[in-house]
């Protein structure tokens, strides 16, 4: 293999690899949140901001693999 | 299918290099100077269809900072609206036909390459390093502005040893909220356009409608995910008071519903 499959390859591993804990954590967040606003319906719009609020924070990871992807894919 | 992680230079206004996103955020910036003028010149009892727009824009983002809590709320809601309406306006202003699709050729190191000559504001990392920035320097000045000098006791504390290691991480982690904001919004927007671009090169026709509007929904999120995170930070940096401010702003956000209800 020459350096440019080896970094497509690298590429897409870290895609694949990077996402997994973020897809894992927001799925929590969100079955947790909805759990929440089951319980407490009232709630609804805070519990809704919050999770946002975390969701953005666990997608960050997912933005550094991204990054990084793109790293190797273009510089 | 040509996609190119940084900015195209279109001309030069002598050394500066004018790229094709700084294009897309002074028209962002121009649209945006205008409403405001328009609106503000003829402000009205009862509002007409523009004004109430824009009512309706600064009375749910009001709510929201309301929802979040802290005395200090009003002073910086109008940094927060502005971040709100600028990133919004350029995320959906990228998506517009003829930006990355109207471009010139250009001969490159011996063969022709094309320019386009508009491109998403925020989907250029200069932006919203810019725009992270502002944030996290704002987040600091009111923190300073509110507490005064004990604001710096968050990150130089001698009291004991674990909060001198706290504030450690509390000065790093300013670091990482720069990098954080600035690459969550750009990875966001330009894994949309090239999101975009791929599927418009597979299959060019009612295939890419659905992921249109995903990207309109991830543009409206993304500019409410950066609004909200300057409005946090700037309520847990005035509200330095001793060891539990962190833990106690999160508890301010993640309670009370009840005594607000419907």
């Amino acid at each position: 293999m020459g350096t440019e499959e080896i970094r497509m390859l690298a590429m897409a591993i870290v895609m694949g690899l990077g996402t997994v804990g973020p897809a894992l954590g927001i799925g929590m967040l969100a079955s947790k949140a909805l759990e929440a606003v089951g319980r407490n319906p009232e709630a609804a719009s805070k519990i809704q901001t919050n999770m946002i609020l975390a969701v953005a924070f666990t997608e960050a990871i997912a933005i550094y693999a991204l990054v990084v992807a793109l790293i190797i894919k273009f510089v | 299918m040509h996609i190119s992680l940084v900015a195209e230079k279109i001309f030069y206004i002598g050394n500066f290099a004018v790229t094709n996103s700084l294009l897309a955020s002074v028209i962002t910036s121009i649209i945006l100077i205008s409403i405001a003028f328009v609106v503000s010149r003829a402000f009205k009892k009862t509002p007409g269809r523009l004004q109430s727009i824009v009512e309706m824009v600064v009375d749910v983002l009001d709510g929201l900072s309301q929802s979040v809590g802290g005395q200090y709320t009003r002073t910086f809601l109008p940094l927060v609206i502005t971040l709100f309406v600028y990133i919004l306006l350029s995320n959906w202003l990228g998506l517009l036909p003829g930006f990355g699709s109207i471009g010139i050729y250009e001969i490159e190191e011996g063969h022709k390459v094309f320019v386009p000559l508009l491109r998403g504001a925020t989907a250029d990392l200069n932006t919203t390093l810019a725009l992270a920035l502002i944030s996290v320097f704002s987040v600091q000045f009111y923190g300073l502005s509110k507490n005064k000098l004990k604001y710096l006791t968050r990150f130089f504390n001698f009291e004991n040893p674990i909060m001198f290691f706290t504030g450690i991480l509390e000065l790093i982690s300013e670091f990482s909220k720069i990098i954080s904001f600035s690459f969550r919004l750009f990875g966001n927007v330009f894994a949309g356009e090239v999101l975009i671009s791929v599927i418009t090169a597979l299959i060019p026709v009612i295939v890419p409608l659905p992921f249109f509007g995903l990207e309109i929904f991830v543009g409206l999120i993304q500019a409410l995910v950066f609004a909200m995170l300057t409005l946090v930070f700037i309520n847990i940096g005035t509200q330095v008071h001793g060891s539990e401010t962190s833990v106690e702003s999160v508890h301010g956000l993640a309670g009370e519903e009840v005594e607000h209800g419907n």
